[in-house]
């Protein structure tokens, strides 16, 4: 047990290290988590959300959600609102894969219409959309277009012919972060970037397919909201994934950048590297605040791109167009991002930079920003969990607006990836899982065994302690029958 | 052993330790520790293709963290898997040059074993040190 002794129990999912608990914290650090998760934490995410709670300009409280564990300056489920005007940017608290998000698209297929075709499906999936290390994608471009990519997001590609105008308005954001000025990118990140559009990757990053069962329907007002329940045993896709090598180069110029300035230009001192920063309004964190805007608009594309050639297998599978498959998106949120949101703060709404790096905005109902159709309903908020065990579609609650309305993002992890590898032989897991019902196509097998159920947390749990402490109401949980994995 | 991975201080990610006689053989093994991460049989790289590259860095550290960025570069960029063939680090005006010629192929799935991807090295417990021995880094990879 990695449980700092200062811990202080706040509520049955709210624990709390003082300000006094490292020297320099300003706030004090809140995870949000069962007593067994938080038994379960890994000493870093205590390390890291204490460290978090040492920048200038943080409000309130650093945060952690339940799925936290090990990250790099942030821990993974970090959170942090800065205010803008005395506070800082840090890469630390957005990642390296800026904008990894989920996406949640509707079919009005059932299961038992999907489960004679399964395996065509999901080798079809596998052959058509791009997975695996440094894999290249289908749309050739050059790195002029490229800029208008990162710049535009998901209009770029409803300009294309790649999207609805429906798919934009169910984005986050609608699909692009306005403020993206493709100046602020090195031409390295372009090179890593502009063959990448519409790929998957490797990693934790998958597409599944899943299914809707009715005794897995918690709130069914909402999960009709959503579009969920339509069919008994609705089968729905989720994927996961980000900016791929674009995003990631982006975050390691300004980390580099913000390295060599945050000392010897502003006179700032950190705890830890990973949490290099400058402040928000000096140029090295505007111009890093607009790079950081084009790798969300490059993750948003990505993923738009990769759900059109999702609707093309199973349009040609199916033998029916998109429409008549009914294959609309429930929404796309973004894990890994910084963001400037509007919040109440000591009874008066003030602009607050709010880093959320491995966790999810999770808007309560009546907030602006939410398309028409959620106001009442609350953001869709999608949560990945192990390939092995099922996902969860939440809602927000108009009660998290302490944690500046923002939930999990998946399980968690529990065991490193080494470890994984030593435990579970990826063939055997194929094998395994083809046995439980879950059919999974994967470029490396030593990947499938890194990312096995049993290297993560209890994806029930997780949701569980969310909606305890009222940041994220269980609408359903998800069960797969098949995935693509990197 | 020339590396070792380490459960103890990542789990998302891939952290490990790599030590050497000289700093240009550390590079060498830091180099085949990232790599490997992503490719399974490593040994089955052929060295079909060769790139010269020039880095120069105020320190030691810095240089290899941007010398194993090159490579995370090139697989995403080209689809490269390169190794150091040749690698000379000199002192230089702002500090130090390494010069390399890195060899190796494109990703060919029929016959590399591909695993994980890495995204970039991240500055968590990031170190690299003289040491009795000669020299060791503590390198921690985002995958």
């Amino acid at each position: 047990m990695n449980v700092p002794a200062a811990l202080k129990r706040i509520s049955e999912t709210i624990w709390e290290l003082p300000a006094s608990y490292k020297e320099g914290m300003l706030v004090p650090a809140r995870i949000i988590a069962s007593e067994k998760l938080i038994n379960e934490m890994d000493a870093g995410v205590f390390e890291q959300v204490s460290n978090v709670a040492t920048l200038p300009g943080i409000q309130r409280y650093a945060y952690c959600m339940p799925d936290g564990h090990w990250g790099y300056g942030f821990p993974i489920g970090g959170v942090a609102a800065m205010d803008p005007g005395s506070g800082v940017i840090s890469p630390g608290g957005i990642g390296f894969d800026i904008n990894c998000g989920m996406r949640l698209v509707l079919t009005n297929l059932t299961a038992e219409q999907v489960q004679p075709k399964l395996h065509q499906l999901v080798d079809r999936l596998f052959a058509r959309v791009p997975t695996g290390v440094g894999c290249h994608g289908f749309i050739k471009m050059k790195g002029d277009d490229f800029r208008s990519v990162v710049q535009q997001g998901s209009r770029w590609c409803l300009k294309n012919g790649f999207a609805t105008q429906e798919d934009l308005d169910m984005t986050e954001e609608g699909g692009c972060f306005p403020g993206a000025n493709a100046s602020d990118i090195s031409q390295k990140a372009v090179e890593r970037g502009y063959n990448q559009l519409g790929t998957l990757g490797s990693g934790n990053h998958y597409c599944e397919i899943q299914v809707v069962q009715p005794h897995n329907i918690m709130d069914p007002e909402l999960a009709g909201a959503f579009g969920l329940t339509t069919v008994p045993n609705q089968v729905v896709i989720m994927f996961h994934c980000g900016s791929r090598g674009f995003g990631h180069q982006v975050a390691t110029d300004y980390l580099k950048l913000f390295l060599s300035v945050m000392e010897r230009k502003y006179g700032i001192k950190i705890v830890d590297r990973e949490l290099a920063c400058a402040p928000f309004h000096s140029p090295e964190g505007q111009a890093y605040f607009s790079a950081m805007k084009c790798a969300v608009n490059m993750a948003f594309a990505n993923r738009q791109v990769i759900l059109h050639r999702i609707r093309e297998v199973f349009s040609d599978l199916f033998h029916a167009s998109p429409d008549e498959l009914g294959m609309r998106m429930v929404y796309d949120v973004a894990h890994n991002t910084a963001k400037l949101e509007r919040h109440l703060v000591n009874g008066s709404r003030k602009e607050l930079l709010v880093h959320r790096k491995g966790s999810t905005r999770a808007f309560g109902p009546g907030l602006p920003g939410l398309p028409e159709c959620y106001q009442k309903t609350g953001q869709p908020v999608i949560i990945g969990g192990s390939m092995e065990t099922g996902s969860y579609l939440l809602a927000g609650m108009s009660t998290g607006g302490d944690a500046w309305y923002t939930t999990a993002h998946g399980s968690g992890r529990t065991m490193s990836r080494h470890e994984a590898k030593k435990n579970f032989r990826g063939d055997k897991l194929q094998r395994d899982m083809e046995q439980r019902g879950i059919y999974v196509r994967t470029d490396s097998f030593g990947g499938l065994a890194e990312e096995a159920g049993a290297a993560y947390k209890n994806i029930d749990e997780v949701v569980e302690a969310t909606e305890l402490a009222g940041l994220s109401k269980r609408v359903a949980r998800l069960v797969p029958i098949g995935n693509i994995k990197g | 052993m020339p590396f070792e991975y380490r459960s103890d201080i990542a789990h998302a990610d891939v952290a490990f330790d790599a030590w050497a006689p000289t700093l240009e053989e550390l590079f060498r093994e830091a180099a085949r520790a990232t790599m490997e991460v992503m490719v399974e049989n490593l040994a089955q790289v052929r060295p079909a293709q060769t790139l010269e590259l020039k880095l120069e860095q105020e320190n030691e550290e810095m240089l290899l963290f941007d010398f194993l960025n090159e490579l995370i570069f090139y697989k995403d960029a080209r689809r490269l898997i390169l190794l150091p063939a040749d690698i000379e680090i000199s002192p230089s005006d702002n500090g130090l040059t390494v010069r390399a010629t890195l060899s190796g192929e494109e990703i060919t799935p029929t016959r590399h074993e591909m695993r994980t991807d890495v995204k970039a090295v991240t500055m968590l417990r990031y170190k690299v040190e003289q040491v009795p021995q000669g020299w060791r880094a503590t390198v921690v990879l985002d995958v």
